[in-house]
């Protein structure tokens, strides 16, 4: 005769990491998916990065021939290359335009993600890897396509370089994900993200590097914003990493301090969200 | 006259609406001047660099960003939110604009005038009033004429560029950023003196586009040099007629695409 149990089945309980990998592995996938639907709008993305990339790439160049010595300390290879991985990479980081969690906030719909398995940063946090795998597959090639055949782009010479790179890419997408995340949250005590996000959205354009590379600000200024503010790490960084525009061991210390942030960004958006969770009341009916 | 008090209606629920969330409206407000301000200060940054950027020194450059910024906010304030259309055609909220005994533009540009928006005119103004006074300008009535309608002219250009954008939605629902190509990329295009860009990149956007009109001639008519890529001195004064042509033809893409419109009948 059976026994009867009341536990809820769990995947393989002899091993409980395989539970928690399968599940996180299944959101990225989620999150790839969702992405994968909107082919035009990809399309259509790209265009516009190509766009930009002509118009960034035309006055860098430009500042880099009115310049005597090096702009910046970057070559103006050095410079172009910025400029198109930096398109190709925009999307994949994905500082804008993310106000899911705010809506759902908003919404209410927040309380369904509290009633799951899974803590709301860690399940929004593998989505967000899948939309940036989604992005990486496709509008990371169509802009650095793009430069290459129009522009000298500077190639990497470091063997280290390629996989220094990809990770910072990674970390710069954890990195974002945790501002976005904490900039989201805010509707959890205002109900109403709107301003913070469109402080965020200000300053995360210049202070990343998009609208012009850190390095062309006073030298203070720039480690200043490196060491005091996670905004570097979500672009300028993984830019810095592929121009190899510093010694090997500065290249892998910029990589490290992108670590760190993203670490500290993960753990305050954990600590913010059960603060949240404490104090939440579920807006709408 | 009962069609005025209907668009002076939207319009005063629009601004009602507004005034019930005051905090967030005044953080918008002022993120809104940041946003303007963010864009002139980039050119410095570029300038800190170099002394000489296309071979234009920084006065002359802030001049051109000045009209171009100037005009962009302008556009920006009055028509910016007509990108919106591509939701609107996607949820089918349009079919409740067209069924209602009005112009289908003025209707849309007044469902959601962005009041936030309001206070980066001041900002555009004193850029151009700024950039004035760096520039040792020899001053005629023809210039004066100029500064006055070069940056209005910039306006109608950008605003034409908004609208035949957004009209894409008529026919390309999931047209997505491309738009921002062209309107911000305009913008970002007419920042700079168009000497910095190059090839067929340069001829697409300054000539065919016309985005050479909008900031780069006006500023060398104002400051009296001769163009580097060779166009004579009058075509800075070309630049109302370049906006008028591009507001024609944002006229005839417009109705084409209202015209075109076929609900999504759900």
């Amino acid at each position: 005769m059976a026994r009867i149990d009341a536990s809820v089945l769990t995947i393989s309980p002899g091993r409980p990491l395989r539970g928690s990998v399968t599940t996180f592995g299944a959101l990225v996938w989620s999150g790839f998916r969702r992405y994968a639907t909107y082919r035009q709008a990809t399309l259509a993305g790209s265009f516009t990065n190509i766009v930009f990339g002509f118009l960034r790439c035309y006055v860098l160049l430009a500042v880099a021939a009115g310049t005597s010595g090096l702009a910046g300390g970057y070559r103006p290879e050095q410079l172009a290359t910025f400029v198109w991985v930096g398109q190709g990479i925009l999307s994949v980081v994905g500082i804008w335009g993310w106000t899911e969690l705010s809506d759902r906030i908003r919404s209410g719909d927040i309380a369904a993600d509290l009633l799951r398995p899974v803590p709301p940063v860690t399940a929004y946090l593998a989505a967000d890897l899948g939309r940036a795998l989604h992005g990486m597959l496709t509008r990371f090639i169509g802009p650095v396509a793009v430069g290459v055949f129009f522009f000298t782009l500077a190639t990497p010479v470091r063997l280290q370089t390629i996989p220094l790179f990809l990770l910072s890419v990674v970390l710069a997408v954890i990195g974002s994900f945790g501002c976005r995340f904490l900039v989201n949250a805010t509707a959890y005590w205002l109900h109403d993200a709107r301003g913070p996000l469109i402080l965020w959205t200000l300053g995360v354009g210049v202070l990343a590097g998009l609208y012009f590379p850190l390095r062309l600000l006073p030298d203070g200024l720039t480690a200043a914003l490196w060491v005091l503010t996670p905004f570097p790490g979500l672009l300028q960084t993984p830019l810095d990493v592929v121009v190899e525009r510093d010694s090997p061991p500065v290249q892998a210390g910029l990589v490290a301090l992108q670590a760190v942030w993203a670490c500290v960004l993960l753990l305050l958006a954990r600590h913010v969200q059960r603060r949240a969770e404490r104090k939440l009341v579920v807006q709408g009916g | 006259m009962g069609e005025l008090r209907a668009y002076a209606a939207l319009l005063g629920g629009q601004v009602r609406s507004v005034a019930s969330y005051r905090a967030s409206f005044v953080i918008e407000l002022f993120s809104n001047i940041g946003a303007t301000a963010l864009d002139v200060v980039t050119v410095f940054v570029l300038f800190r660099v170099v002394t000489d950027l296309g071979g234009f020194k920084l006065p002359e450059g802030v001049l051109m960003t000045a009209i171009s910024a100037g005009g962009f906010v302008l556009a920006d304030f009055a028509v910016g939110n007509v990108d919106r259309l591509k939701t609107y055609v996607r949820t089918g909220t349009l079919d409740a604009v067209l069924v209602r005994p009005l112009g289908v533009l003025p209707q849309l540009l007044l469902l959601d005038l962005p009041v936030r928006k309001a206070l980066r005119l001041v900002v555009g103004v004193a850029t151009i009033g700024i950039a004035i006074g760096l520039n040792d300008i020899d001053w005629t009535p023809g210039r004066v004429l100029l500064v006055v309608v070069a940056p209005v002219a910039a306006a109608v250009f950008f605003g034409a560029i908004f609208v035949i954008s957004a009209s894409l939605a008529f026919w390309w629902v999931d047209s997505g950023e491309l738009g921002s190509a062209f309107t911000y990329g305009g913008r970002d295009f007419t920042a700079y003196p168009i000497t910095v860009f190059d090839g067929w990149f340069r001829t697409i956007f300054a000539y065919a586009l016309g985005f050479g009109f909008v900031a780069y001639q006006p500023a060398l008519a104002l400051l009296g040099r001769t163009d580097p890529l060779g166009l004579p001195a009058w075509a800075g004064y070309s630049s109302p007629l370049v906006a008028l042509l591009a507001a024609v033809l944002a006229a005839l893409v417009w109705r084409t695409g209202v015209r075109h419109y076929r609900s999504t009948g759900s």
